[in-house]
């Protein structure tokens, strides 16, 4: 009998994007199409560099004239039977917009990091997370990394469920914020990633020996059940995401990642919700709270598509009010987090209310959450906050717009 | 002994080519055992000039990559006349992903048989002229500057005719189409205008670049055996007549290829790693009157008064074209 | 946790000074986290970058505004009124230089001749490497071995030896300015770790 490969990697400081990078190597893709964007850049650099350098063998890394080449790119050479990987950002994800929508409907699973960064005009490279929300619809399986490691841990679980179900999978990670953070990471051993996920092996391929036609018109007739079958495929990542996440935790030794987490949930009245790296500093600032008595929790969603209704439903079931912290702003609606809790039924006793923070980069600071938590608990929120709002600014905008 | 008096009907090099050729100077399509990589069923008109290029294509591709070719579509007519779902025309492995990505994706696929040493599998990617001059542009230079291995055929219909004979890069001027209607001070699509994708693809300096017709087919399928010859990125332009998007009978689509060629509006050249290597004199000389006459799409162009002025312009871009690439017709 | 803040100009390293410390910090076994303001690439303007360390995972990633150390690598930065903001009474605030310049409310800044370390030891004027021995010598926060460590690790090869040594007259310079002073080069605590909690 084998012996056990070695458990959790030694940490060593590393930048986040050089972690993932380490990390997406290890998952023997056979095809990297890239192309540059802030900040994301580190990440197809990383790969880069470290195929060139050997370290990867059978790997094509392609520089492609953009980012609309870059997915076309992974859905021929998906098509074709090959592990497919690539990364963007912002603008990069909405030029590609077409593609991602191509590559959900033909079954491709291909994995795709998105450095989280907002979306222009006006321009703007820092991070938020409305550029992974606003393709919310496009088929992908989508899961949001709250610190770098798990942005590692989630690459190998991405490839293992995008080839399970023949669905992409877009892992997302706050840009800046996690990619050019330095800090511990292990990243896992070839061994063991070699343990968990298998070659690829597609259910449909392109073949000489064996022809088929991937890609034909459908009509009227048949349209509106292929959605409802891709609906209901990417559904069962619901179950599949939690058993493949624990199978990777205990090859690395490390806690499973999960749909969603609670935080000091036990009797919460008031929880926050939340995704990506803002978790960390509000864990900090639930720990103070609870310090000075509050009940307060938070609740972390990892997995956004499919949305994860019931577990929501479940770890919110006793909250009285459930804020939730929204790192992107629906322009003529509010929260897209908040719709979808609502429309999931969470808070059927409870109040909802959104609170947009960070948007464009502006830091989410410990400040500004215990001031959150203060209003929260008083019952001053309004249903749709924004966090450090710089009303001065506001007030010089409406002057001077309207000539007084 | 009496003799009778055979007429031979001139309907193109092949009805009497083929039976009395050797059988090493045939055509492809001749062959019994051709590939028949598109079958009968599809949709497309009657009369559709791209159909019947792709068929000649696709089956010299075949032949000369031994049955291991994987061909790439971008959205067009030719998709979407032979796969209306459930049904499929094609008898290769065929991928559409979107309209402006086939030569990106055609890279891909090429990136993925690298990758797993499957050198002897060869890739096709075509597109009509929308999907190559103009949304493709940008993924078909991509394609060209990376060297990757791939055939791009253009099927040159001169319009986006799957949406409804709209104006493309590739509509030649005065040509009616439903973006450049006939209007006083509008006599179809402007002058000066259009992009010369082969010439670009020269630029590139890539192994091989050629222009081929519907109108002689053997030709066409003696470029596409050359361009599978080699590697690296190569391209095929090719002019495929549209009945309808053309104003005209689908029995007119040979004829009028040729007489696009015979007036040197469309020149049947080859480059190799960007520069001309060789050109097809052109053998019975023609006004381009006769080329424009036969098209409803030119229609405004004659009749009461008429615009002899564009007519005349049009010539001169015949006569450049002669000049430059030296399509003299053999004396 | 122990807070710091490293000011310069972009190119001069002040990325790196922190991602360094980090390293440094983690090779003594501790936990850290370090990340620069971020922007576009631009050599000269004012750039800032923070680490964090502690004997607990680091959740928190907002921007250090109570430093406890604040380390300036270009001294013409001195006249912004940012560079000390937030600084906890009695931190420490090192600048490279000779003359050691007065600061409004910061009596204990102390200079470092970094920049002329580095450009004696590696032929190149970059202060935040020396200033890296400065740090480890007037916090206690990292130990020098694991500087040394970090700056192999980062910097291999021929240069490596030069970079340690510019880290190790840095290291003295700051030990014998504060003999010479009388103050101890004491270091700071560091916060007591606090408990994480995960409730499935």
């Amino acid at each position: 009998m084998s012996p056990e490969p070695t458990l959790a990697a030694p940490r060593r400081p590393l930048e986040g994007s050089r972690a993932v990078a380490e990390t997406v190597v290890r998952c023997r893709p056979q095809v990297v199409p890239a192309y540059p964007i802030s900040p994301q850049t580190h990440i197809v650099e990383g790969v880069g560099a470290l195929v060139r350098g050997g370290e990867l063998e059978h790997c094509e890394f392609v520089t492609v004239e953009s980012e609309f080449g870059a997915m076309s790119l992974c859905i021929g050479a998906s098509a074709a039977g090959a592990r497919t990987y690539t990364a963007t950002s912002s603008q990069g994800l909405l030029f590609m917009a077409e593609a991602l929508y191509n590559a959900s409907g033909l079954g491709l699973p291909i994995v795709m990091t998105v450095a989280n960064r907002a979306l222009g005009a006006p321009i703007n490279i820092w991070n938020d997370q409305s550029d992974s929300l606003s393709q919310r619809d496009s088929g992908w399986i989508q899961l949001y990394a709250r610190d770098n490691q798990a942005a590692c841990d989630l690459h190998p679980i991405a490839f293992r469920l995008a080839e399970e179900l023949s669905v992409p999978v877009m892992v997302c990670m706050d840009g800046f914020v996690l990619t050019h953070a330095v800090e511990p990471l292990g990243v896992p051993g070839q061994e063991i990633v070699d343990r968990y996920l298998p070659p690829y092996a597609p259910c449909q391929v392109l073949d000489p020996a064996a022809p088929l036609s991937i890609g034909a018109m459908v009509g009227p007739e048949a349209f509106t059940e292929v959605r409802y079958l891709a609906h209901h495929r990417i559904e069962t990542a619901l179950q599949r995401f939690p058993e493949l996440a624990r199978r990777y935790a205990k090859l690395v030794g490390r806690p499973a990642e999960d749909l969603a987490r609670g935080y000091r949930l036990e009797d919460a009245r008031t929880v926050v919700v939340a995704m990506g790296s803002v978790l960390g500093t509000l864990e900090d600032v639930v720990d103070e709270a609870r310090g000075r008595g509050l009940a307060v929790g938070a609740v972390e969603l990892t997995c956004f598509r499919p949305f994860p209704a019931a577990k929501l439903r479940e770890l919110l079931v006793d909250a009285e009010h459930v804020v939730v912290l929204e790192r992107a702003l629906s322009v003529g609606s509010g929260g897209i987090l908040t719709a979808e809790l609502a429309a999931a039924g969470v808070g059927t006793h409870a109040r909802i209310t959104t609170v947009i923070a960070g948007l464009g980069g502006r830091p989410v600071t410990a400040k500004a959450l215990r001031k959150l938590i203060a209003d929260a608990t008083a019952r001053r929120l309004p249903p749709l906050d924004f966090l450090d709002l710089d009303h001065d600014l506001l007030r010089r905008v409406h002057t001077r717009e309207n000539g007084r | 002994m009496s003799a009778t008096k055979v007429k031979f009907y001139q309907v193109g090099s092949f009805a009497v080519g083929n039976r009395l050729l050797p059988s090493s100077a045939r055509s492809n399509q001749s062959d019994a055992h051709r590939a028949d990589s598109i079958v009968s069923g599809h949709r497309a008109c009657q009369g559709c000039g791209e159909l019947l290029g792709a068929r000649y294509v696709l089956d010299t591709a075949m032949r000369a990559a031994e049955g291991k070719l994987v061909v790439v579509n971008a959205t067009g007519c030719l998709e979407v006349t032979t796969t209306p779902f459930p049904q499929s025309a094609w008898r290769v492995p065929w991928l559409h992903s979107l309209f402006g990505n086939a030569p990106a994706v055609a890279s891909g696929v090429a990136a993925a048989l690298r990758a797993q040493g499957r050198t002897d599998v060869r890739v096709l990617g075509q597109a009509g002229d929308g999907g190559t001059v103009d949304i493709g542009l940008g993924c078909l230079s991509g394609m060209f500057e990376r060297g990757d291995d791939v055939l791009f055929v253009c099927y040159d219909n001169e319009a986006y005719m799957n949406t409804g004979v709209q104006r493309s890069g590739a509509t030649p001027p005065a040509a009616r189409t439903a973006t450049t209607p006939v209007a006083p001070g509008h006599p179809g699509n402007e002058f000066g205008h259009g992009k010369d994708v082969p010439a670009i693809a020269m630029a590139h300096r890539i192994p091989y670049v050629a222009t081929a017709s519907v109108a002689d087919l053997r030709d066409l399928e003696a470029k596409v055996e050359r361009a599978m010859g080699l590697h690296g990125p190569r391209y095929l332009h090719v002019l495929v007549p549209c009945p309808l998007g053309w104003g005209a009978p689908g029995s007119q689509t040979v004829r009028l290829a040729r007489l696009a060629t015979e007036s040197g509006l469309f020149p049947l050249i080859e480059a190799t790693d960007g520069e001309l290597a060789a050109s097809t004199p052109i053998r019975r000389r023609v006004p381009v009157e006769e080329y424009l006459r036969a098209q409803g799409r030119y229609a405004h162009l004659f009749g009461e008064p008429g615009r002899p002025d564009i007519v005349a312009r049009i010539q001169r871009i015949a006569d450049r074209n002669i000049r430059v690439y030296g399509l003299e017709p053999a004396s | 946790m122990y807070r710091i803040r490293v000011h310069g100009r972009g190119g001069q390293g002040v990325v790196t000074a922190a991602e360094l410390i980090a390293w440094a910090a983690i090779y003594d076994g501790r936990h850290a986290l370090a990340f620069p303001s971020f922007g576009s690439e631009r050599t000269g303007a004012p750039v800032e970058a923070y680490c964090s360390i502690g004997d607990a995972p680091i959740r928190s990633r907002e921007p250090v505004e109570a430093p406890d150390a604040v380390l300036v690598l270009d001294a013409t930065l001195l006249n912004r009124p940012r560079i000390f903001t937030g600084l906890r009474p009695g931190g420490l605030a090192l600048v490279d230089g000779t003359a050691p310049p007065a600061v409004a409310g910061v009596p204990q800044l102390r200079t470092v001749p970094a920049s002329r370390i580095s450009l004696a030891r590696t032929g190149r004027a970059m202060a935040n490497v020396p200033m890296l021995g400065a740090f480890a010598a007037a916090s206690g926060i990292v130990s020098l071995e694991a500087v040394h460590t970090a700056i192999e690790k980062r910097f291999p090869g021929p240069v490596s030896q030069a970079n340690r040594d510019a880290v190790d007259e840095a290291y003295r310079y700051l030990a014998e300015a504060a003999r010479e002073t009388g103050e101890a080069a004491a270091p700071t605590a560091i916060t007591a770790a606090r408990e994480v909690h995960h409730v499935a």
